[in-house]
């Protein structure tokens, strides 16, 4: 960390700043539309900062986290259906019942490698889309209205939507700043070393699935946290949440802005989700420009947005 | 004189190749013993059991008199046993300094601190470059460790494992793929190691090993067939056969 401020770091500070003036603009032009995208994409980008911190920090290829989308939402979805509103119980529960859930899944799969580290995530995902599917109670299949967004004391009204992008927006700084705080921290290095060369890890004395473990952890919990984000934005909760199509959308946003850097998943959920906008616009076969956009990314950007800022930092 | 590492009846098998066939073998405290045999000798092997990576079929490992047989990896090296690695083996896209910091790292504790900047803990950088500067490293610490050439690789490998402060190291080819002068410069540095260390060297350069080694063990097929000073080895008939041929035994 020998250069505080280079390419990346500035244009990294440059996008925040510019979300932060984002609601003046709104209130400008008139135009809801624009706060309603960029409320989901700061919340978008606090899972994919989530995810990257496993996946380009811990290099533990997690197929399945829009598990704790879903989760993070359910809570909040199934709390409020039966009666208790309130944020101080609904959000804490979110987030604890996500990080049980990642202990469990990480405990299990953390056991395997590679190919078969993919797979389990992905089942234990598709399982927990399956079981929220059947809950009849709860809407099963077609999901879960809200009947109000969660509450807490005065002034902090989720439903005012300017409100409600900012909190989400100090949410989304505070896992960044969480996440540089860690990744730079003994424990930070420990999981690195552990991406890098497992073997050589233990070799020096680090139990590494304990180090990896705990990262999977704070990772899923982080993503519940969004998850009951999500679920306020929308008003609503259903199983799509979690279906394994959104874990790859989270993968992708991570890999195209820049797996294993600070600002990386920031830059790739903004690019994919205004790509997305931008050219369903365009045309209704969107999908097929944003494809080879991405394979052109992957081919020659290794490091994706981020990597195109600046060359890669090591240590 | 005292036994640091005792082995006692080891064996393990992969199928049906027999890796370590009950092999005895004890390691004097301050002793720099050398191990060497034909390829597929079993002496990776030995190491591998030795720090932990792979658990032996059956058989007993001593080490400063307690009974490590079913310690994991990092818990032994915890004890003081580091290992290098014959095919190199570190923290690539990592930088030198990290490299050497995290072996540090891993003997200061329990790594659950997730707040401070680790990159600026002199309790963590300070023994680090130390390391780096006995092997000769100190100017290539911000690199990234793909930068550095093959023999500075094998450097940084010693660098991380006496970063350690281990006891006792054991070295897989630590001369594996050097030049003559690094060899030179690695048989130098080792020759100091062993005035603080006790030292298990496998190596395949037998120059190196006869003027490095207090002790030889001789392994062929996972079985030891002699072990003594560089000079009863040098005189065996048996070795001379099974190993080092006609060829180095009328240099030695």
């Amino acid at each position: 960390m020998t250069r505080a401020l280079d390419l990346r770091t500035v244009v990294g500070i440059a996008l925040l700043v510019a979300l932060i003036l984002l609601p003046i603009y709104v209130e400008a032009t008139g135009s809801r539309f624009l706060l309603t995208l960029f409320t989901r994409i700061v919340i978008l980008a606090i899972a994919a900062v989530s995810l990257n911190l496993i996946l380009g920090y811990g290099g533990m290829m997690s197929f399945g986290h829009a598990a704790y989308l879903g989760i993070g939402g359910y809570a909040v979805g199934i709390l409020s259906f039966e009666g208790v509103s309130s944020g101080f119980v609904q959000w804490p529960v979110a987030l604890v019942v996500s990080a049980l859930f990642a202990l469990v899944i990480g405990a299990l799969s953390l056991r395997t490698r590679g190919v078969y580290f993919i797979m389990i995530t992905l089942a234990f995902a598709q399982m927990t889309y399956y079981i929220v599917a059947g809950l009849a109670r709860y809407g099963g299949d077609d999901g879960l209205t809200l009947q109000k967004r969660s509450q807490f004391v005065a002034p902090v009204n989720l439903s005012n939507k300017i409100q409600f992008y900012y909190i989400c927006l100090a949410l989304l700084c505070a896992s960044l700043y969480l996440v540089w705080r860690i990744v730079n921290s003994r424990f930070g290095l420990a999981v690195q070393g552990a991406r890098s060369n497992d073997t050589r890890m233990r070799a020096i004395g680090f139990p590494t699935y304990r180090y990896k473990l705990i990262c999977f952890v704070i990772a899923g919990t982080l993503c519940g946290l969004a998850g009951a984000l999500i679920a306020n934005h929308t008003d609503f909760v259903s199983p799509a949440m979690m279906y394994w199509t959104r874990s790859g959308d989270l993968i992708i946003m991570v890999v195209l802005g820049g797996m294993g850097s600070l600002f990386g998943p920031l830059f790739g959920t903004v690019a994919l989700l205004v790509l997305e906008e931008a050219l369903s616009g365009i045309t209704e076969y969107w999908q097929i420009i944003l494809g080879p956009l991405l394979l052109l990314i992957v081919l020659f950007a290794r490091g994706g947005i981020d990597g195109l800022l600046g060359k890669v930092r090591h240590g | 004189m005292a036994d640091l590492l005792r082995v006692e009846n080891l064996a393990k098998r992969f199928g049906g190749i027999i890796a370590t066939d009950d092999l005895t073998l004890d390691i004097v405290d301050g002793e720099l013993h050398a191990i060497i045999g034909p390829n597929g000798a079993g002496k990776t092997t030995l190491i591998a059991q030795l720090s932990g990576q792979y658990w032996p079929d059956s058989g007993r490992i001593y080490f400063a008199g307690n009974d490590i047989t079913a310690v994991p990896m990092y818990a032994r090296s915890a004890l003081g046993l580091a290992r290098t690695f014959q095919i190199t083996s570190l923290f690539l896209d990592l930088s030198v300094l990290d490299n050497v910091a995290l072996a540090v790292q891993a003997h200061a504790g329990h790594s659950f601190h997730f707040w401070r900047d680790a990159r600026r803990e002199p309790e963590l950088r300070d023994p680090a470059r130390a390391a780096l500067a006995r092997v000769g490293l100190e100017g290539r610490a911000s690199l990234p460790a793909s930068a550095l050439s093959h023999g500075e690789h094998r450097q940084l490998e010693l660098a991380m494992a006496l970063a350690s402060r281990p006891r006792m190291l054991l070295l897989d080819e630590p001369m594996a793929g050097l030049g003559p002068e690094e060899s030179t410069r690695m048989v130098a540095m080792l020759r100091e190691l062993k005035k603080e260390l006790t030292i298990l060297l496998v190596e395949h350069d037998m120059e190196a090993v006869f003027a490095l080694a207090d002790r030889i063990t001789v392994l062929v097929y996972g079985r030891v067939i002699a072990s003594g000073t560089p000079d009863d080895i040098r005189n065996n008939a048996q070795v001379r056969d099974a190993y080092l041929g006609e060829q180095e035994a009328s240099r030695g």
